[in-house]
């Protein structure tokens, strides 16, 4: 998808919000937040109340203010969730742009018929050549063709999808730029990747997440308990007022205890509530990654074990010559040159990692193939080496072979030359350290062994250490045998490894570990990595893969980059960072308030004649009037959130470290600062409202 | 104080510290039926036990069968102890031919028993018969505090065990617990009250004539039995009126050390059995150390307020409605021990206290008797706390909160929820109806400020099973036996049955493995969020109530106004 503007405040997103936090009043929208609908019900109750009285004739404009900012509190709690499906919407509106209303070309046996693309069922076989929209999602049945994939991955560089094997998957909306391909339609109209990504960054089907339901059942018991403490004040104050001496009329009046309830309940975190939860869908999509639901994210903060392909992930993903090792009685020269010459036409990584390496380290620069009347000989499979004939210019013909030992071995006999001792040990030696050997030989003569090795990414060792700082635990997937696993487990700092790992062994290891526990987190591409993705709590499918690895899986990496695995945990644990902290900060500001608007109300409690009270010694911020105390902490409950909203969309700030390291820091900021902010906040409130 | 005071006072902490692992391991090893000393002693009767009842012990339930299992036994308890009020007079051991007790208070009397409450509206000696006393009351202080015991270790294998829906076996659990643990100390107990002069006989009282010629009632009957239950089972019902203040009941200093002790000690020891049994005492050690520091901070405070000057008195001590045989330290270290472990006795009349020390009381009642509280009640009352505790601030780690590896999920915060609310509700619905109807406000003695205190203590003290009363307030009418009694019932069953179906889910989970990304529970920092949350979310609900109560009365008192 093309990069957005992920500024927090992009103006058209933020005119869209306010609209938008107007018709969130709606009651129907308003009762799935129990929290800001306990709001919205007292703002109402106000609202009347003043009314009410300004028909009586004694019209209060105290309890209009309060009136207008606990509407505020309601506003600003819908903006934080509208601006976030905003920034949501933002980017399905580029992604609803890419759908297309083109035609489709339906085969309707040997027949071509035109239909809407959606029109399109399941099963039908459409076809597709250059400069055709596939109409929808399917997979490649035949041909192979280069689809420019730009509309969701913003990559432009096009793809190679053919039929058969781990690249067969389509995606409707993508753009066919050469050759031509049948497709098969896999999903029904209307439920196509494009459809899911869009309904699911608008936050339209969005459902409340496990961990956010427990959330929201602790804020509305919360609530609730508050809501006890609130109603039973009026007799408390009664029987105060009885016992002072003082008419009942003193007695608490509906805007004031409205004010104190709204002030208690955890309005802070109920109001940022939906907003934490489309950001982090939100921010997954910024890195490139689609979560299917909302339940995904939050449980890739929980996976303790992350099983990782070493090819790409750890890997580089291409074995690269690093040494070359000659026989006795040649030179290093001789057999780079030998090497480099036989790796000429080899296209494969490895083999251009040779030449690169002979002219680096020895300056040899490759020849003119034409002159030397050379025939190269490609690896096969049978073979299990590759090579180059050629004649030198007194007409002699050589042959010069690289390949496995046992292949050289037997190239070499055959010619009726020897396999040397000191070759065998060099070739033992470097796969026991997990390197790949290749021998290479002239003729009937061995000329020595060229070091590949597998590259380990930089920077990977470090970010590996950070996991297991966090208490995740690192397995290295590999078809390598063990040898080559544990070297290139022990140089990555991989906790565990498995070394040739058939599919059915993945999913094994899985069911083990979530057996004993743990949650499991992985990231696979093909149809054999299926049933893995599906069995593991995340599977996150590379969206180069096969359709049945996207559809096992519970995210797909636009990229498909394997990393990207480690930073959907990341924004996993963000996410319920974010909301533990919020709520934290909204539960201590409760001390303060109490402090605010108990004296504040209490004051002319046994006062006898002066009309201060006993109970104004809890008055310790010291705030001007019993009226400017009240609106102070209804006027700091009601922007805080407004301030948190960024916090709120962007997330706490992650660090890689372990869990009483990042509670200490969380519980510093949100945990002492929700004690001691109000208290700033509501004086500073008090002292402009008095200027 | 003196330092004899402040000795007396570290005596007090390092007994108990010193008594919590001998008795957690012995109970620990009770309760998972491994091999102890108790068993030849006892063994044979936990046998009959089961052969009479066809109980087999090895048969374990899920948690509704042990939760009906249990509250079935308690609506027999309380069936019974209400019918022998009601006829207590066509009873034996009647010897002073008490009267029939009026229904109300006999409901009100029996779901106090039933509830391990021991909230008396009635006086004692005046009241009951001998048989009623014994075995209505006495049985019901012990069968109560096994009922604590049991929910808890419900709580406790539903937390170490996975993947299971048993809980163990209630009835087990309920003989187990009495066998072997309240029985053996309170026989040892009882047998060292009689040696310091508590009353134990069925004699009637006794007229004398005092020195003055004046006509003096002595009371009599078997009280030492009644008192050690009393106290080891955090009950608190007294035999006599004056409960642990009448010299027959609290004869010396010793007894009164003693039995200050034995109130805290199952309760304290239970937190090690708690860690022993899941698998961690640090665990154990942790939540007793978060009790500790409560019970000492409410302590500190208590002490400071009655022993700093008034203006009434100056610096002298606030002794009206104290016991000058114990003086301040020993009243204040029992209103407070006792209000935080949720027993009901008094040697001194908490409506005598200062404020402040008043208010320690009551908070420790309303945080929810999580204070070593009552036995096994005070630490599943924690539990739900730490279920808090580990909700709000686990997730703050990037993980779904988990305690012990068992996750934290939307039906445990449920239903912790409501094992908050339910006390919450009773104290708060209750004294506010109290306060504004003439029912509850024509029971006053003392006006003002303090009057408010006393219903909002009662309310508390019923909603909080602990069953000490301000006094001050005549409780033995309609109105406040009943609304008292469905206040016990409610917290206590109200906490119960969602403690006990939190334990039955948490079985059933997986268990998930240690690692650094676990949100530990067993440190420092651990710690001052429990405490903070039991101070937060137990005690802000109840700040509105207490500036009204006790915190005026405190600072009216500054400006030399009492009530």
């Amino acid at each position: 998808m093309t990069k957005q503007d992920t500024s927090l405040f992009n103006k058209k997103i933020l005119l869209q919000a306010a609209k938008n936090s107007i018709i969130k009043l709606n009651p129907a929208s308003l009762i799935k937040n129990p929290v800001i609908f306990i709001v919205a019900v007292g703002s109402l109750l106000t609202t009347i109340a003043v009314f009410a009285g300004l028909f009586q004739g004694n019209f209060s404009s105290f309890s209009l203010q309060i009136a207008i900012w606990l509407w505020f509190t309601v506003l600003f709690a819908n903006f934080s969730e509208a601006i976030a499906e905003g920034r949501g919407k933002a980017q399905a509106d580029s992604l609803r742009n890419s759908r297309i209303q083109a035609k489709a070309r339906k085969m309707e046996g040997k027949h071509e018929i035109s239909v809407y693309a959606t029109d399109l069922k399941k099963d039908d076989i459409v076809v597709c050549e250059a400069g055709d929209v596939i109409p929808s999602d399917g997979e490649v049945i035949e041909g192979i063709a280069s689809v420019d994939e730009s509309a969701i991955t913003g990559e432009s560089a096009p793809v190679i999808r053919e039929s058969g094997g781990d690249r067969s998957a389509v995606t409707g909306g993508t753009k066919v730029i050469s050759d031509r391909i049948l497709v098969r339609i896999t999903t029904e109209p209307g439920s196509t990747f494009i459809d899911r990504m869009i309904a699911l960054v608008e936050g339209a089907k969005r459902q409340k997440t496990p961990n956010e339901i427990a959330l929201s059942i602790l804020l509305s018991g919360l609530s609730i308990i508050f809501l006890l403490a609130v109603v039973t004040l009026p007799a408390f104050f009664g029987y105060s007022l009885l016992a002072s001496g003082l008419p009942m009329s003193q007695n608490l009046s509906i805007p004031v205890l409205i004010a104190l309830l709204v002030c208690l309940i955890p309005t802070t975190i109920g109001g940022l509530l939906s907003a934490i939860g489309i950001s982090g869908m939100d921010r997954l999509l910024q890195r490139n990654v689609i979560a299917t639901s909302g339940r995904a994210i939050e449980a890739a903060g929980d996976v303790d074990v992350l099983l990782l392909d070493k090819t790409g992930t750890i890997t580089l993903g291409n074995r690269m010559a690093t040494d070359f090792i000659a026989d006795e009685g040649v030179t290093v020269e001789q057999l780079a040159d030998a090497a480099q010459f036989s790796s000429l036409s080899d296209e494969t990584p490895e083999g251009r990692s040779i030449v690169i390496l002979a002219k680096e380290k020895f300056n040899i620069r490759g020849r003119e193939i034409h002159q030397l009347n050379a025939t190269f000989i490609p690896f096969t499979a049978q073979s299990k080496m590759s090579g180059v004939d050629f004649k030198t210019e007194d007409g002699q013909f050589h042959q010069i072979r690289k390949g496995a030992s046992e292949a050289i071995r037997t190239f070499v006999l055959n010619n009726n030359g020897y396999f040397p001792q000191k070759i065998q040990e060099t070739v033992s030696e470097l796969a026991r350290q997990g390197a790949t050997p290749l021998v290479v030989a002239e003729d009937n003569k061995v000329l020595g062994v060229i070091h590949l090795k597998d590259i380990v990414k930089g920077g990977i060792k470090q970010r590996f250490a950070e996991l297991r700082k966090m208490g995740i635990k690192t397995v290295m997937i590999t078809g390598d045998n063990s040898l080559t696993a544990a070297a290139i487990a022990a140089e990555a700092g991989v906790d565990d490894f498995m070394a040739e790992a058939t599919p059915e062994d993945k999913l094994k290891r899985i069911r083990e570990e979530q057996a004993n526990g743990h949650l499991v987190g992985m990231i696979g591409d093909g149809t054999n990595d299926a049933p893995a993705l599906a069995q593991a709590d995340i599977g996150i499918a590379m969206n180069s893969g096969t359709q049945a690895a996207r559809e096992a899986g519970n995210m797909v990496d636009l990229d498909s980059n394997p990393t990207k695995l480690i930073e959907v945990v990341e924004v996993g644990k963000q996410l319920l960072m974010t909301r533990g902290s919020l709520t934290t900060f909204s539960i201590a500001n409760d001390v303060a308030k109490y402090f605010a608007i108990i004296p504040a109300i209490a004051i002319s409690l046994y006062s006898g004649n002066s009309g201060v009270g006993p109970l104004s010694a809890l008055n310790i911020m010291n705030l001007a009037s019993p009226q400017s105390a009240v609106l102070s902490a209804v006027i700091f409950n009601a922007i805080i959130i407004m301030l948190l909203v960024p916090l709120a969309l962007r997330g706490v700030r992650y660090r890689p470290v372990s869990a009483n390291e990042a509670l200490t820091r969380n519980l510093l900021i949100f945990g002492l600062g929700g004690l001691v902010a109000p208290f700033v906040g509501i004086k500073l409130i008090d002292v402009l409202l008095n200027l | 104080m003196t330092v004899q005071d402040v000795m007396q006072v570290i005596l007090f902490f390092a007994l108990l510290i010193g008594l919590t692992p001998i008795l957690g391991k012995y109970m620990g090893n009770v309760f998972t039926g491994e091999k102890h000393f108790m068993q030849p002693v006892f063994g044979w009767s936990e046998r009959w036990a089961y052969r009479f009842t066809g109980v087999n012990p090895e048969e374990e339930t899920n948690w509704k069968a042990y939760t009906f299992g249990l509250l079935m036994f308690n609506l027999v308890g309380f069936v019974f102890v209400f019918i022998i009020q009601l006829v207590q007079a066509y009873l034996p051991l009647n010897p002073a031919h008490l009267p029939n007790v009026t229904w109300h208070s006999a409901f009100n009397t029996s779901v106090s028993f039933v509830t391990n409450t021991n909230w008396q509206g009635y006086a004692g000696e005046t009241t009951l018969s001998y048989f009623v006393q014994m075995l209505g009351l006495t049985v019901q202080n012990f069968v109560s505090a096994a009922t604590g015991i049991a929910v808890l270790l419900a709580v406790i294998r539903g937390i170490s065990r996975k993947t299971t829906d048993k809980l163990g076996n209630f009835w087990t659990d309920l003989t187990r617990s009495t066998l072997y643990v309240l029985l053996p100390l309170s026989i040892l107990f009882a047998i060292i009250l009689v040696g310091q002069g508590v009353v134990q006989n069925f004699k009637t009282c006794e007229t004398v004539q005092t020195l003055q010629g004046a006509q003096q009632i002595i009371p009599m009957g078997p009280a030492a039995s009644q008192i050690a239950i009393k106290q080891l089972g955090t009950n608190g019902g007294g035999f006599f009126n004056a409960n642990s203040s009448h010299p027959f009941e609290n004869p010396t200093p010793f007894s009164n050390f003693l039995e200050m002790l034995f109130i805290l000690l199952i309760p304290a020891a239970l937190t090690y059995t708690y860690g022993k049994m899941v698998g961690s005492t640090r665990q154990g050690w942790t939540i007793f150390s978060v009790m500790m520091i409560l019970l000492i901070t409410g302590l500190s405070i208590s002490l400071y307020a009655e022993y700093s000057s008034n203006p009434i008195f100056g610096h002298l001590p606030l002794m009206e409605g104290k016991e000058t045989r114990f003086g301040i330290t020993n009243s204040v270290l029992w209103s407070t021990s006792t209000t935080a472990a949720s027993n009901g006795s008094v040697n001194a009349m908490h409506d005598s206290l200062s404020p402040l020390a008043g208010m320690v009381a009551v908070i420790n009642i309303m945080l929810g008797e999580v204070i070593f509280g009552g036995v096994g009640a005070g630490l599943y009352g924690m539990v739900i706390f730490i279920i808090l505790t580990v909700f709000i601030a686990g997730l703050m780690v990037g993980r779904t909160p988990e305690y012990l590896g068992k996750k934290i999920e939307a039906f445990e915060v449920q239903m912790a929820i409501i094992a908050i609310l339910a006390p919450s509700f009773v104290i708060l619905i209750f004294t506010a109806w109290a306060s504004v109807s003439s029912a509850g406000l024509s029971s006053l003695n003392n006006p003002g400020a303090h009057g408010f205190s006393e219903i909002l203590y009662a309310y508390s003290s019923a909603a909080g099973n602990n069953g000490s009363a301000f006094a001050g307030l005549n409780a033995n009418t309609l109105f406040y036996n009943l609304t008292l009694g469905f206040g016990m019932l409610i917290g206590r069953f109200g906490v119960i049955v969602p403690v006990l179906a939190i334990a039955g889910n948490m079985a059933r989970k997986k268990v998930t493995p240690l690692s650094a990304g676990t949100f530990r529970t067993d440190n420092w920092l651990f710690m001052g969020l429990l405490i903070a949350v039991i101070l937060i979310v137990g005690g802000l609900t109840f700040f509105p109530a207490l500036s009204l109560g006790p915190i005026v009365e405190h600072l009216l008192m500054g400006s030399g106004i009492t009530f």
